[in-house]
């Protein structure tokens, strides 16, 4: 089974949902043209990365009332679409959100459970904590959707393999910094480094979509990419440059790769359970019980 | 890593040319401002801004003073020949000579401040006649170092080369095919006859860029610098002039009273709603 994927590598209008939903709708438009079946944008997507005191003026609500969410939900007729937001819960609390819509519905809702709070980031400042990581079930079969800092941390992606997900959607609004390593900058080189990693180690499909353009003086580096199974590379987007990059994903690649390696097969989880359990017990042994 | 990186000119090039465009054509505008000293910074913005927006949406001001160097305006004229951007000479002489006057003793730093705030006047009232967003020349040493006139050459809209190191300026100033001359020359705010940046610094770039990378970039507290081998007086005179000069880096304080202040939780990028 093939899956035929298009990375919406964008810009968008900071605090401005109205074009960057037209801009959603334009990119979903060419990649059903291009025969995608689904579509990966960034984080953020729908408003633009450092909101700060906008994070409210811009929060929706995934649901076939909102306006926004309406219209996407519309497009999602014919592909699957994964886009970010600004959720706000019932209660008024905001996230940093990614939803996956598929056949005019809502399969998937994630929120971030990493925020990063500190050197150049605040999102802890604006942004309450998600506390769920799911994988769920697609077309194309079961998946984990994960944003910016859940992957930098090394749990959250496996959590998701372990609970099933094959294709891990990255998505991210990286700022690019660091010029110690030559043509490609450091954040760009560290992100395709785990990337790759992720997808050799989980012997799954890892794609990263990440957001081009300027808010102020951050450049977001955009580099997006597909790795297999195999940890090779698919496909890389361009850096820096607005781009809808289209990648074929052989689906059975899981099976080839997993009758070599089979990784996912010797997982010892019960060994882990027991030996978190161990650690988490000691008392000092971890200063983070979130 | 300890040494201060090696930039990879065409990486740092395609950065700051998108940034210059896109941060401009945000605020609804086409066309930039430089003033062009004759020095390296300068030479670097300038040619920036012109691969950005094309050269006839740049304006290169020159914007000598009587005492200015000759070398300086021949060197930023070479600039605006192989660039193509438009230009002006505008002598600030006659604009800062009655405030001499007014106050004969004022020393050469005096001086100095006003010809920079002169040029920076000059600078913005330009922008608004040709329509285009002041384009600043400041590097990460100088604003590290306050080595800069608060509301003079500091002001700016944007800035493109703020995060590079004079030294890594020098390494994009020669992928760019700055003017031989400029690339040769020392350092020099041009302020007064004889006066070199390494001269009033009392340290070189090369030297100072090393410690700042390690003290910055490289969050090493001064202890560590001096057991990497810098001078321990050294260490001290460069940190405390960093800490004095925090007040050029920020705006000034206001004072709060209210439950939301300007500064303190009123947040949000220039860029809102662009």
């Amino acid at each position: 089974m093939e899956l035929h994927l298009a990375l919406a590598q964008i810009s968008n209008s900071l605090g401005n949902l109205r074009p960057n939903l037209e801009k959603h709708l334009r990119f979903i438009r060419q990649a059903r043209k291009a025969g995608a079946d689904l579509v990966l944008f960034p984080e953020l997507s729908l408003t633009g990365y450092v909101l700060q005191d906008l994070v409210p003026a811009v929060a929706c609500r995934p649901t076939e009332s909102d306006p926004i969410f309406g219209e996407l939900l519309a497009a999602s007729k014919n592909i699957d679409v994964v886009v970010g937001f600004v959720e706000e819960d019932q209660r008024n609390r905001f996230y940093i959100s990614a939803a996956y819509l598929s056949q005019r519905q809502v399969r998937h809702v994630h929120r971030k459970v990493y925020l990063p709070t500190y050197g150049l980031f605040d999102e802890g400042r604006f942004f309450a904590w998600g506390d769920h990581l799911r994988a769920f079930d697609t077309r194309f079969g079961r998946a984990g959707l994960l944003i910016c800092e859940d992957f930098w941390h090394a749990s959250p992606p496996y959590l998701l393999w372990l609970d099933g997900a094959d294709l891990l959607l990255f998505m991210s609004a990286s700022p690019g910094r660091g010029l110690g390593t030559g043509a490609t900058l450091e954040s760009a080189w560290w992100v395709e480094q785990v990337n790759q990693s992720y997808a050799s180690l989980f012997t799954s499909f890892v794609a990263h979509t990440n957001k081009v353009g300027f808010e102020d003086g951050l450049n977001f580096w955009g580099g997006s990419t597909v790795f297999d199974p195999n940890g090779r590379c698919l496909a890389r987007a361009p850096y820096h440059e607005e781009t809808l990059k289209l990648v074929t994903l052989d689906l059975n690649q899981l099976h080839r790769t997993r009758a070599r390696l089979p990784l996912l097969r010797d997982e010892r989880t019960a060994l882990v359970q027991r030996e978190l359990q161990r650690i988490l017990a000691q008392p000092g042994r971890t200063n983070n019980v979130r | 890593m300890t040494e201060l990186p090696q930039i990879d000119a065409e990486l740092v090039r395609n950065i700051l040319v998108s940034f210059i465009r896109q941060e401009i054509t945000r605020a609804g505008l086409t066309r930039a401002v430089v003033g062009l000293s004759g020095g390296l910074d300068s030479a670097v913005s300038c040619m920036l801004s012109a691969e950005a927006l094309g050269p006839q949406n740049v304006l290169a001001l020159m914007m000598p003073h009587r005492n200015s160097s000759p070398d300086s305006l021949d060197d930023a004229r070479r600039v605006v020949e192989q660039t193509g951007v438009r230009h002006d000479t505008v002598e600030i002489t006659a604009m800062v000579e009655p405030l001499f006057e007014r106050f004969p003793d004022a020393d050469a730093r005096r001086r100095g401040n006003a010809m920079a705030r002169e040029r920076m006047i000059v600078l913005y009232d330009q922008s608004a006649a040709f329509g285009g967003l002041v384009v600043g020349t400041g590097n990460k040493t100088e604003i590290l170092l306050g080595y800069t006139t608060l509301y003079g050459d500091s002001a700016c809209a944007i800035n493109p080369v703020g995060d590079l190191y004079k030294t890594q300026v020098r390494e994009l100033a020669r992928a760019l095919s700055v003017p031989e001359a400029i690339q040769k020359k020392p350092p020099s705010a041009d302020l007064w006859k004889g006066q070199t940046d390494e001269g009033e610094l009392g340290y070189t770039y090369a030297e100072v860029d090393r410690l700042l990378f390690l003290l910055v970039d490289e969050r090493y507290s001064p202890e560590e610098c001096v057991a990497a081998g810098f001078a321990a007086k050294f260490v001290r005179s460069v940190t405390e002039r960093v800490r004095r000069n925090q007040f050029k880096r920020v705006l000034p304080p206001i004072a709060k009273l209210s439950n939301r202040t300007v500064g303190y939780d009123f947040l949000y990028l220039r860029d809102w709603g662009t």
